[in-house]
This record gives structure tokens, C-alpha cells and sequence, in this order.
């Protein structure tokens, strides 16, 4: 049967407070994407396989498709909208447009989260480590060796050695 | 390495001549060429694109379809009150409902070819797990689907026809009672005698090959959004389609809405292929739109994704290449068993995919004997379709194979064998044994590129020394060649009911100055709004970021077919030079008058008009003025309408080439083959922009990996998909490919307007090949021949566990002559 109980909830989404009354069923990325409309958060499998959806929630890579939007009740949440602007890109979206590191630009987002979180939290010493820390997210245009190099090119930038 | 070779290579002979007109583009700034960064880019990264899912439109419903659970049944009843009445259902519907819409039929000029009848929902039989047989209309996809549970569908079992040879053979099990048989078509090309000569043949090599179904697994599932206007009787259906002028015209035909059907394609999250075709659930959502009067959205999730999408590939070939003893191949002989799956696709027909492997096959080589049959027989399973390579990944798959097959036979190196047989540069034009023409194009310059750059000669050493230590690294060479751009001489599919072989292009400067180019193709991820951008700028004097690209909108052009088979930069670049250099002329009669000068001393470059060795120039704007709304400067004879219209159709088919080399290590542990490395040498003609060159090939080859070692749809005896989810249907990720080193060539430039060759497709084309030979390179001591793809773990540790050849536990890594001692002992 289904559920017609609601539940409040009372999150901050990219530096923006919300509250909202949601079924406990909603899933975060249907919740950010149909609730609030902020598509840049794309849902590519909905079992947790191919990370279009990652967000960061509380500061930590998160699978929005993974969570409930209940689970995000008094949480901060981050989507790829927090990054740059059209006119003013964030660092990370300069270094994969330098490298045409997205085509279709379907798996971007969940791309651009995930190697925020990397460059905050792992040396990425080789392009091995590089590698490993994308494997959670597919794309399925780029062959992955561009946005290799975008990483590449960050990460340098991040400990001032040059690229 | 010479990862962005941009140094273009002049081409050894005949040059293109220089025109008047190309040498005023000399001196303007070049674009075509450069590795521009896309314009496409600042909105797709920001999450500001616009893919279907993301629209909404007041008074939007959702649908959700129940799909058939069997792969073959009948129906006998279908129960929807329980669905009807639950929360939020506005309405459920089956096939009785949209019995004013008849079946899609892919036509074919082929003879004894049988076009199925494809039904937008299920009518009386279904035919494979995933087939659509009702919908549910309601206020969220959530709600449609919780009412998608309480439908009731009665089913009488029929014969799963699941194996393609079985489903060949069988009068009894059919999936389409009134063909009395399965087998869909059947072809046959031949030159020469292939069976007496290969019979007489001093030595030959032959095989039987599997190439599995893969899914082209695009990243953003198929997402439709219809909406009408009552008013105006109005269909506009929101499509994450490759072709929306194909999905327009036959929807205004099963619609009876001639004029009134409008396709957009907004950003598209990959095709490849898959998004290629008419699918059921657009004509659904289209008929509902109008039906209610709502918008009506559809999002596939990936499980249904993966289950109705048109699939690819799969194919049984059996094959014989006949030689004599210095290496020089004679005949040959392949028949072709393709499992087409349930259905005929529409438009490409269900042999595209099958034909072309049959008509490929015979590859980059001097064969003068060639006799090759295909048949495609149905399947239950989901209808195969169009993916990156069509037939081509399977044909050089089985020829590549083949070829190393024959080396080794020979005791000749496979680089040796392949320069003995490639077609030279003096011999083009050369005929095929299909009847393929391949013009000039750098096969042999491919073949030579990729093993200078992979160091070939002392990969070679280093395998001894590997081998001497037990390991099992290989080296894999592939070379093939393809046709890209097709025009109207030569159907993208044999027989098929529409003309792909032209595109139309609309260039115009506005009244504000602005330009815009309107292409009938649909760009989904392969950034033709910024290389159209670099051509139209190029030739017309402006800036490619001043240069909006129209795209994917049916209403924007009276004819174009789409983004598919490696054409648009070789069809629509084609349109766009025709285009922008017929309004350039515009451009520069108005601006001789402006600027009192002859037109032949009008220039343009950097969105200025000027004369030439002078100062004396004017800005797009100023001349748009002039024409549009200054009623002053320009006697009304001289206020040319700023506007072209071109269309291009390249006849023929252009030749595009490449040598794949991959060097592979298995693991004894795991049997898993890891990449070391991967080279391509391609001539893809004039680059528009090789940023845009090497992301192509670079993300083919990583789906050509992903086809060799990975990915495979399951079904078991019943037609159940097994790999429904990308837990069971793996594509690689950023671990399994490795750095992809590409190397560009330009042999000869093709005879095009832009001198491009089409090579979207070809990194899918070369890599199974590729991957294949090296592995079974890898396992050669152990008298291993690689014939089924993909090469999983499992299948590795079969092959080698029958040719006795399993490390001991203590063991990984020592030489397969004791491991096959060792492993008999053990038995």
C-alpha cells in the first residue's frame, strides 16, 4: 500500500534554506530535481552505479539517488549548482572545458562533484589514484582519458607543482 | 606522445586545388583546424543544459508502461480497474485504445525481405521481456507506477526462440506467424569463386565467431515529453532522440497530422545509435498528449532502458580466409547468422546491422575472392538496432582474427601479414568483394603510424622476455576501413525506406547583425555546435562564438535526418561551407557598395568587413543595418536578403581508416586482461577541431573495450534479461581504459567541401579487433584462439583450464609448459 504520510523537512541546498513537506518515499534526487528544479543533479541509473547524481550532503560525496530526501532533514547539501556560473566557471568546469573533458554532458555533473571531493580529500599522487577515485562514476562518451587530464592539471594546481 | 598530432600532414599526391575563394580564406583567421574550446560547454557544466527530463510544462502528467515479463506469449486478457481507480491515475491504456495508429513498418527494397509489423503497445502476442503492453497516465511517475502493479495481464506461454541458430532452423516457433519462418532476410554477395579457390587453396585458417548483444548504455535514458495545442492542433514532442526529422515524418504519418508534428531534440545525453530509431513509447506519449490534451512525459528508468532499447551487434560468423604460402590471401567465405532480435526496426530495417557486417567484411585487404551470405533471423528478444560501429566491430572482429590466425600459421609477423595484403596508396579506387569502393585513404600509412608509435619492434622483444617468464602479454593490431558520410548513391541501410545521403544547411545574418546556421542534424554530445561554429565563422569572417548553431528541431528545416553513421561532419560541415560561402558573396556584393570598392577586394575576418590593404571596413551590424532598417544608405536593388541555403549530398561514401594496436597483460590470478596500452593511428581527413577528434576516438575505443572484455546482455532459455541493471551490464570505467594515445594522418583529403572524413563511429570499430588478437597474442603458447567476444574472466579461465593450462596456486606466472604438466598431474 502506498504510504500517504508526509514528513517536514528542513535542509540548506546550496547556501539556501528550504522547508518542505515531502512523502518518505522521495528520493533526494527527485527531491533537488523535481521539489526545488535544480536539474544540474541528472539521474542515470538509480541504483547507485553510475554517480550522475552525486551531490555532496554535510560536506561528503553522496549519491542523491541512494538517499531518501527525509535522510537530508537538516542537512547542507550541495548539487553542481553551488559551482560557477555560465559567465564565471568554478576552476574545476575551466579545467574540464580546457580539456573537453564532457560531451554529452549528461554524466558532467556528478563528475564535477565527485572530483571536488577528490582534490579535497585525496593526494592523487598518480594518474592511478586519479583513475580509481573517478571509477564510481561512468561516462559513457569521453573514454575518461580528458577528464583524467583535467584532474591532472587540477591537482597539480592544488600542491604548485607544474603541470 | 603525439597525443593532439595537430601538425597536419600535406598529402603525398594530389592535393585539392586552391580556388580564388581559398585563398581569401587564407587570410582570414582559421578556426576549422583548431582545438576551440565548445560552446556548449558553459551551460552543460553549470547544470544548465536542458536534457527532456528537466522540462516541465503546466498541467504535465506522467506516464509509466507495464512491460511484458514473458520473452513469447499470448494475451488473453488484460485487467485494468483496480490501476484505473488508484490515487492519482488519470487513465491506463492498452493497445485497443490506439487502434487508429497503425503498426510501424520498416520497409525494405531488399527481395524475400519481411518487414514485421510493430505495434506501439502490444497487440494479442508479445515478443520480448520489456515490450510495452500498457500504460498509466497519473500525476507523478511515482503514482503511475504504483498503479502499474495492480494491472493484470493473462498470458498463454509460447516458445522462448532464443537461440539464433535454433530460431533459424525452427517451422514451429515463431515469432511472426505469417512469414512461416524466422529468418527475416537472407543475402548473399560474391566475386570471384571463394569455395573452388579456397579449396585449392595451399592453406587457410577458419573459425566460428560470437559476437555478444551489447546495449549502447547512453548515460541519459530515453526521455519524451509531448505536448499539444488544442488550439492549433498543435503536436511538439520533446525527444532525446538522434533524428528528429525521421521521428517527425513518420509520426505525422501514424498521427494523420501532416504539418502538425513538430520534433525537438534539446541537449541529448548520447545516442550512440540507440536513440537512433522510433520508439514505441514516443508515438505513445504523442497520441496521449493529444488524446488528454496534457503534456505527457515519459522518463525510461535504467532498468527498462536496458530492457527496450535497441540493442547491437550479435552475430555467429563462421568464416575461411584461404592464402597461399608467402602470405597472399586468395578467398574468403563467411556466412553470417545475425539475431535481430523480435522486430525490424524503423527506418534502418533489421539488416542494417547484419548486412554490414557481411559487406564490411572483406576490410582493408586485396581479396580477390569473396563469398559471404547473411541471414537475420528473429528472435524473442528486444529488436537489435543501430550501435557505434553497426556491423563493422563484429566484421573486423572476425577478419582481424582471421588475419593473426594466418600470421601464425605462416610463422610471419602479424604487421608483416597485413602490409602484404592492405591496399596500397596506388591501387584506390579499389572494389571489395562486396562491391565497397574504397577511395584513397591511408591504410598502409595507419598500419605504419600506430606500430612507430607503440615502438612495435621492441614490444615484440619485450613479449619474449615476458614469456620467458610465464606471463601471458599480448600484442593486438587491427586495421580496417569504413565508410563514413554516406550520401544518397548508397542507403546508411540496404533497402531502407529513406534517403540519409543529404543535408540541408540555412545561414542568416540578422538585423541586429547576429548569425545563426540551422542544421537538420542533432548533435548529442558531438560537439557540432562549436565545430559547425568553426566552419560557418571561418568562412563567413566572424567568430565562432558569434555564430549560433540551430540544431535538432524539426521545425527548424524542411528536410534532415539527424546525427548518426559518422555523417555530420562530412554531410552537414559540407552543407555549412556550400552555405556560408553562397551568403558570403551576399555579404560582399552589399559591401562593395557600402564601401564603393569591387568585390573582389572585399575581405572579411573577426566579424569585420573590409577592404582589403586599406582601413576602410565595417562591422556585420553596420551592414546588417544597411539592408534591414536603414532606408538610406542602399537603393533597394542592392538590399540582398542576408540569408543562404544550401544542401549537400556527398553521393558517394567517404573512406576513413585507422591501425588499433593494444597491448595486454591477463592476470593469472583473476584471468581479467588489463590495458597497458592502447595506439591509434587514424586518417579522418582535415580535423575540424582535434580536441573534438581525439574525445571521438577516445570514448569509441573505450566502448570498443567495453564490447571486447565487458559488456554483454544475458538471456537465459526463457528470454529473461539477466543483465538488467549496471551491476550485471558493465561498461567500463576510468580503471578498465587506459590513456588512449591517438596519432592523426592526413593521407590525401577526400573529395568533400571541407576535405573531412567521418570518425565518430571507428574507435568502436577497431578496438574488439584489437583487444581479441592481443589476447589470444597473449595466450598463443598455449595454442589458444580467441572466436567470442566479450572476453570475460570466465570465458578466459574455461579456455585455459581445457588447454590444461592453469597456474598452480604457488604459481602465477610460470611457463605454460609446466602449468600444463602441472595441471595433468593434477587431474
Amino acid at each position: 500500500m502506498r504510504m500517504s504520510r508526509t514528513v517536514d523537512i528542513e535542509l540548506t541546498v546550496n547556501g539556501e534554506s528550504f522547508a518542505e513537506t515531502v512523502e518518505p518515499r522521495l528520493l533526494l534526487s527527485d527531491f533537488l530535481r523535481e521539489t526545488l528544479g535544480l536539474t544540474g543533479t541528472h539521474v542515470g541509473c538509480e541504483h547507485g552505479i553510475c554517480g550522475a547524481c552525486t551531490v555532496r550532503v554535510n560536506g561528503v560525496s553522496a549519491r542523491s539517488c541512494l538517499m531518501f530526501a527525509v535522510q537530508a532533514d537538516g542537512a547542507t547539501v550541495e548539487t553542481v549548482e553551488s559551482l560557477g556560473t555560465v559567465s564565471s566557471l568554478h576552476r574545476i568546469q575551466e579545467a574540464f572545458r580546457k580539456h573537453h573533458a564532457l560531451q554529452c554532458g549528461f554524466c558532467t555533473p556528478g563528475f564535477l562533484m565527485t572530483v571536488k571531493d577528490l582534490l579535497e580529500r585525496h593526494p592523487l599522487t598518480t594518474n592511478a589514484d586519479i583513475r580509481d577515485g573517478l571509477s564510481g562514476n561512468i561516462c559513457r562518451c569521453t573514454g575518461y582519458d580528458h577528464i583524467v587530464k583535467a584532474v591532472r592539471e587540477l591537482a597539480n594546481e592544488r600542491d604548485g607543482v607544474a603541470s | 606522445m603525439p597525443m593532439n598530432d595537430a601538425a597536419f600532414q600535406p598529402g603525398p599526391s594530389t592535393p585539392v586545388p586552391l580556388s580564388e575563394d581559398d585563398v581569401l580564406v587564407s587570410s582570414r583567421p582559421k578556426y576549422v583546424g583548431k582545438p576551440v574550446q565548445r560552446l556548449e560547454d558553459p551551460r552543460l557544466l553549470t547544470g544548465a543544459g536542458r536534457y527532456v527530463a528537466d522540462m516541465v510544462i503546466n498541467r504535465m502528467v506522467h506516464v509509466a508502461f507495464l512491460r511484458s515479463d514473458q520473452s513469447h506469449a499470448r494475451i488473453l486478457a488484460i485487467r485494468t480497474e483496480a490501476a484505473r481507480a488508484a490515487t492519482g491515475v488519470i487513465g491506463v491504456y492498452t493497445a485497443a485504445d490506439f487502434s487508429d495508429i497503425p503498426p510501424v513498418v520498416a520497409t525494405s527494397r531488399m527481395r524475400n525481405y519481411h518487414a514485421t509489423s510493430n505495434p506501439a503497445l502490444a497487440v494479442d502476442k508479445v515478443r520480448y521481456v520489456g515490450e510495452p503492453v500498457a500504460v498509466v497516465v497519473a500525476k507523478s511517475r511515482y503514482l503511475a507506477e504504483d498503479a502499474l502493479a495492480l494491472i493484470e495481464v493473462d498470458y498463454e506461454p509460447l516458445d522462448a526462440v532464443i537461440e539464433p541458430e535454433a530460431a533459424a532452423a525452427s517451422t514451429t516457433a515463431l515469432l511472426h506467424d505469417q512469414f512461416g519462418t524466422n529468418v527475416i532476410f537472407e543475402r548473399v554477395f560474391q566475386t570471384g569463386e571463394a569455395s573452388q579457390v579456397l579449396a585449392a587453396a595451399p592453406l587457410s585458417v577458419k573459425g566460428r565467431f560470437r559476437f555478444h548483444r551489447k546495449s549502447p548504455l547512453f548515460m541519459e535514458n530515453r526521455s519524451y515529453l509531448a505536448e499539444y495545442d488544442r488550439g492549433r492542433d498543435l503536436l511538439t514532442l520533446h525527444s532525446s532522440t538522434q533524428i528528429p526529422g525521421i521521428v517527425r515524418d513518420v509520426l505525422s504519418s501514424l498521427l494523420a497530422m501532416p504539418g502538425k508534428v513538430r520534433v525537438v531534440a534539446p541537449d541529448v545525453g548520447g545516442g550512440f545509435g540507440g536513440k537512433g530509431s522510433l520508439y514505441q513509447e514516443e508515438i505513445i506519449v504523442s497520441a496521449l498528449a493529444r488524446k488528454l490534451g496534457r503534456p505527457v512525459k515519459f522518463v525510461s528508468d535504467r532498468m527498462e532502458d536496458l530492457a527496450s532499447s535497441s540493442q547491437g551487434f550479435d552475430e555467429l560468423v563462421e568464416a575461411e580466409l584461404g592464402f597461399d604460402e608467402t602470405g597472399r590471401f586468395l578467398a574468403l567465405k563467411a556466412d553470417v547468422l545475425g539475431d535481430i532480435g523480435a522486430y525490424s526496426i524503423y527506418p534502418w530495417t533489421a539488416a542494417l546491422e547484419p548486412v554490414q557486417v557481411v559487406s564490411f567484411l572483406p576490410g582493408a585487404y586485396k581479396i580477390p575472392n569473396y563469398f559471404g551470405r547473411v541471414r537475420g533471423v528473429a528472435t524473442s528478444k528486444a529488436p537489435t538496432g543501430p550501435y557505434r560501429g553497426v556491423g563493422r566491430p563484429t566484421s573486423v572482429f572476425v577478419l582481424e582474427r582471421l588475419v593473426d590466425m594466418a600470421a601464425h600459421k605462416l610463422g610471419m609477423d602479424p604487421k608483416d601479414l597485413r602490409h602484404r595484403n592492405l591496399v596500397g596508396a596506388d591501387e584506390f579506387p579499389y572494389r571489395i568483394g562486396s562491391g565497397i569502393i574504397w577511395e584513397r585513404s591511408g591504410f598502409v600509412e595507419c598500419l605504419d603510424r600506430a606500430c612507430e608509435v607503440i615502438d612495435y619492434e621492441a614490444l615484440r622483444q619485450r613479449q619474449q622476455a615476458a614469456r620467458k617468464q610465464g606471463r601471458w602479454l599480448g600484442i593486438g593490431i587491427a586495421t580496417y576501413a569504413e565508410l563514413t558520410g554516406i550520401g544518397s548513391r548508397i542507403s546508411v541501410a540496404p533497402g531502407m525506406p529513406i534517403n540519409t545521403g543529404n543535408e540541408s544547411a540555412t545561414v542568416r545574418i540578422d538585423s541586429t547583425g547576429a548569425v545563426t546556421a540551422i542544421f537538420g542534424v542533432a548533435s548529442h554530445g558531438q560537439s557540432l555546435e562549436t565545430t559547425l561554429a568553426q566552419i560557418v565563422a571561418e568562412e563567413l569572417g566572424v567568430r565562432p562564438q558569434d555564430v549560433e548553431i540551430v540544431h535538432g528541431d524539426s521545425a527548424a528545416t524542411a528536410h534532415g535526418t539527424g546525427t548518426y553513421a559518422s555523417r555530420s561532419a562530412v554531410i552537414g560541415g559540407g552543407a555549412a561551407i556550400l552555405t556560408t560561402r553562397a551568403l558570403r558573396e551576399k555579404v560582399k556584393r552589399v559591401a562593395s557598395h557600402l564601401l564603393e570598392a569591387s568585390v573582389e577586394d572585399i575581405e572579411t575576418g573577426d566579424g569585420r568587413i573590409f577592404v582589403r590593404g586599406t582601413d576602410h571596413q565595417i562591422t556585420f551590424a553596420e551592414l546588417a543595418r544597411a539592408v534591414y532598417s536603414d532606408m538610406q544608405t542602399l537603393p533597394l536593388d542592392k538590399r540582398e536578403k542576408l540569408e543562404a541555403s544550401e544542401s549537400f549530398d556527398p553521393y558517394l561514401g567517404t573512406t576513413t581508416t585507422a591501425t588499433h594496436i593494444a597491448l595486454v597483460e591477463i592476470d593469472p590470478e583473476t584471468y581479467g586482461v588489463k590495458l597497458q596500452r592502447f595506439v591509434v593511428a587514424e586518417d579522418c581527413g582535415r580535423m575540424i577541431n582535434p580536441l573534438v577528434v581525439d574525445g571521438q576516438v577516445h570514448g569509441g575505443v573505450a566502448q570498443g573495450i567495453g564490447a571486447a572484455l565487458l559488456e554483454e546482455l544475458v538471456f537465459d532459455g526463457q528470454g529473461q534479461l539477466l543483465t538488467a541493471s549496471l551491476v550485471d551490464y558493465m561498461v567500463p570505467t576510468a580503471v578498465e581504459v587506459p590513456a588512449i594515445e591517438v596519432s592523426h594522418l592526413e593521407s590525401v583529403l577526400p573529395n568533400n567541401p571541407g576535405g573531412f572524413r567521418g570518425m565518430g563511429e571507428g574507435g568502436t570499430i577497431g578496438a574488439p579487433a584489437a583487444v581479441a588478437n592481443a589476447i589470444a597474442d597473449a595466450l598463443a603458447p598455449l595454442g589458444i584462439e580467441i572466436f567470442e567476444l566479450p572476453a570475460t574472466p570466465e570465458r578466459l579461465f574455461r579456455l585455459i583450464s581445457a588447454a590444461g593450462a592453469i597456474p598452480g596456486k604457488a604459481g602465477a606466472g610460470f611457463p605454460s609448459g609446466i602449468a600444463q604438466e602441472t595441471n595433468a598431474m593434477e587431474e
